[in-house]
């Protein structure tokens, strides 16, 4: 059990404050008093502590909202081989992120409220970043029969997905759209078409033909994000498309906000940071769902999370142990881990100056918790004490090794990075310390 | 009362009736729920006349209702149910027509799965129609004496507020109940999922609400609409227990009508699935068995109207 014992008056003293949702970027302290945020500002304790208090000296450090990451796969139940709740925690803090929105694709699937909080009471009882469910939006996640939305909304669901898979039927995309509308509920999908990318293994193109492997299309994430949003203005339902992954793609969701439409969507660290050229020879790490993409596609996710088309950046945490990754490519199941090194990839955009740190950090806390209603993501006077201290410089190499995570399927293996987390904060416990 | 006569050849629908033909047959029907409260029901005003009950859907309460109604005015009445006739044999819609009208019949009551097949058999025969519901589409006569049973409560029509419940989409009973009650001066609300409202149904005059606790909120009537167990199975709502939460209605939720809100259901119902027993038994509020004996008594009405305009009795030509 973690010690809930130190959550007095702590001070944290020297920083830099980045609050994200409004622009805050100043020197200063902040107070937490017990599990919340008690005060900040740049003349908090200018005449010093008061005596009492536990003092942390963040060492002119960034003292910001700690990350929400709104994709993440945790395998428990069902895969804890892959991964579990302890060690997702246990990577999430690791790597900054102080609340975690999980899939519903475990076994069994998330699309009952008992299993729904049978993950969340193992969450609490862990104590590490906060977990909160998605839940299926079709029973069994089978895109057949609509799951019970509205009981598993009651009971703390945030919003309904089929996970890793595409919502393929148009009439059942329909209805869900409309039956989540019924209570305002969100919808989330993977934005492929699932009949053009079914045997595929790698993005479409010259190189996959070179390497002789199956090809998924790009414009398979169109064909299905046109679609959808042409069923959103029918029903007037809430929707978020994941980790997009294409120009088109982007373009399209860039014209339905320009329309009004009640679209939101996110990418990950491997769209905006990686092409298809990091799958080399074969690597299995760098077989991901969607793929990853050709320069161009890269370029213009980058374009679109400058011009905010792009609201959010989640991790897409996805384990896979060895079994499941060293096998021959066409073998090899999808995803890669992301939890520790979110904020350090995401950083890469703020060094080479196509996003400010507040805009990079914006996409990491406040965006996704506000398309999710979380009351987190913000450094305010009352709210959770959730924080992330980190170095924004500081340069070290991603070792797959060296991962928190059960599964050590890291994308990024081998690549130098610049930012560290020095300490993570939930509920004004140091839940992490470098 | 009212003095507006009535010319009707056919009832296929309420759309297209006016509020006084409307007044007209619920005056009429009001006459009926006397008479067959009487010991002696039986009348001779249709004596010699041929009433066929032609049924190409289940249904027991509404052929009753009609066969009731038929004999307590004197006429013949012969129940034709179409799974049973040529029609499983592959006769079309008009073939039928054309053997009925070499029956000689006076009225046709006809119920039958698709919208609009009332009205293309009534092009087609030579006798006065009742729509007994088609489809999606109709049931006047459920509409009717849905209104007769709130008026002969309230007192009125016009100004009450109505609740609409369920599944809309599939229901004829619903667009019939809109179409007499918004006629007649009443606001309707529909309620319920997205799933289970038709597209553009706020066209039709109504208030759209999915929360049905808001929904509720000061109405006057609640109109529960039988939810066909097919829907349930995660196609157009998750589950029955979902729904039965969030639509069905129990003590809880009519605590939000008015005071004196009354209930109503056409029937059959589904118990625990979108009403709860406690208030569909409720002799206080729901008037469902109240419904069954006015539906006889409009249907009385509705013979009586549609054999009037007929030429006279006996050997009549048709």
């Amino acid at each position: 059990m973690p010690n809930r014992a130190s959550t007095g008056l702590v001070a944290y003293v020297n920083a830099r404050l980045l609050d994200p949702a409004r622009g805050l970027d100043v020197r200063g302290a902040l107070l937490t008093n017990g599990e919340t945020i008690a005060d900040l500002g740049p003349t908090l304790f200018q005449d010093g502590v008061p005596d009492g208090l536990e003092v942390v000296d963040c060492a002119g450090l960034c003292l910001a909202p700690g990350l929400v990451d709104m994709r993440v796969q945790v395998r428990e139940p069902g895969e804890e081989h892959k991964e579990t709740l302890r060690s997702a925690g246990e990577a999430a803090v690791a790597g900054g992120v102080t609340s975690m929105v999980c899939l519903p694709n475990t076994h069994p699937v998330i699309d009952d409220v008992a299993t729904m909080e049978f993950v969340a009471r193992r969450a609490r009882q862990i104590g590490l970043a906060k977990v909160y469910p998605y839940a299926a939006a079709t029973k069994q996640l089978a895109g057949r029969e609509l799951a019970e939305m509205g009981m598993l909304a009651e009971a703390g669901a945030l919003a309904f997905t089929d996970g890793t898979r595409a919502i393929g039927d148009a009439q059942v995309m329909r209805r869900a759209l409309s039956y989540a509308a019924t209570f305002g509920l969100l919808i989330v999908q993977h934005p492929e078409e699932p009949s053009l990318v079914e045997n595929g293994m790698m993005n479409e193109g010259e190189f996959a033909t070179r390497l002789g492997l199956a090809g998924m299309p790009a414009i398979a994430e169109a064909i299905l994000l046109e679609r959808d949003l042409r069923l959103v203005e029918l029903t007037g339902g809430r929707y978020h498309a994941a980790h997009v992954s294409t120009a088109e793609g982007i373009a399209l969701i860039r014209r339905a906000k320009q329309r009004g439409l009640p679209v939101t969507c996110d990418t990950a660290p491997p769209y905006f940071a990686l092409n298809e050229q990091a799958i080399g020879e074969y690597r299995t790490f760098a077989k991901l769902s969607p793929p990853l993409r050709g320069e161009s596609d890269r370029l213009a996710v980058v374009a679109g999370l400058k011009d905010g088309t792009i609201d959010a950046i989640a991790s897409d945490h996805a384990p896979q142990d060895q079994d499941s990754k060293r096998v021959p490519f066409a073998m090899a199941e999808f995803g890669g881990i992301g939890l520790e090194t979110l904020l350090p990839v995401t950083l890469d955009l703020v060094h080479d100056g196509s996003l400010s740190l507040l805009e990079a950090l914006q996409r990491l806390t406040c965006a996704p918790a506000s398309i999710l209603g979380l009351p987190a993501g913000r450094l305010d006077i009352g709210v959770s004490a959730d924080l992330v201290l980190f170095d924004p410089d500081r340069a070290w190499t991603v070792d797959a090794k060296a991962m928190r995570s059960k599964s050590k399927n890291a994308p990024f293996d081998g690549r130098s990075v610049r930012g560290a987390v020095a300490r993570t904060v939930v509920d004004g416990r140091a839940v992490f310390r470098a | 009362m009212t003095d507006t006569p009535l010319h009707l050849r056919h009832l296929l629908g309420i759309q297209g009736l006016t509020p006084g033909e409307i007044t007209a047959l619920l005056d009429i029907a009001d006459g009926y729920v006397e008479q067959n409260r009487s010991l002696d029901k039986r009348k001779t005003l249709l004596r010699g006349r041929t009433v066929i009950n032609l049924f190409f859907e289940n249904s027991t309460r509404t052929r009753t209702s009609f066969e009731l109604a038929g004999k307590r005015l004197g006429a013949d009445i012969i129940n034709m149910q179409a799974s049973s006739s040529s029609v499983q044999k592959g006769e079309t819609l008009i073939d039928t027509a054309m053997t009925l009208n070499a029956m000689h019949l006076d009225v046709l009551v006809v119920r039958h799965p698709e919208s609009g097949a009332v009205k293309l058999l009534s092009e087609k025969v030579n006798c006065a129609v009742i729509n007994g519901g088609d489809g999606s589409h109709e049931h006047p006569t459920q509409a009717l004496l849905d209104a007769l049973t709130i008026r002969r409560h309230k007192g009125r029509l016009s100004g009450l507020t109505v609740a609409i419940c369920g599944d809309v989409l599939h229901s004829r009973v619903a667009r019939s109940n809109i179409h007499l009650l918004k006629a007649m001066g009443a606001q309707v609300r529909v309620i319920g999922p997205r799933t289970l409202l038709p597209a553009a149904i706020e066209q039709m005059g109504v208030e759209v609400v999915h929360d049905m606790r808001r929904g509720l909120a000061g109405v006057d009537v609640i109109m529960m609409l039988r939810i066909q167990n097919e829907r349930m199975r995660g196609n157009f709502i998750p589950s029955i227990r979902e729904y039965f939460h969030f639509f069905g209605l129990d003590r809880d939720k009519l605590a939000l009508a008015k005071p004196d809100a009354v209930i109503m259901h056409p029937g059959p119902m589904n118990r625990g699935v979108e009403i709860d027993s406690d208030v569909a038994d409720d002799v206080e509020r729901s008037l469902i068995r109240e419904q069954v004996e006015m539906g006889v008594a409009v249907r009385m009405a509705c013979l009586d109207v549609l054999t009037r305009h007929l030429p006279a009795h006996d050997g009549a030509a048709s």
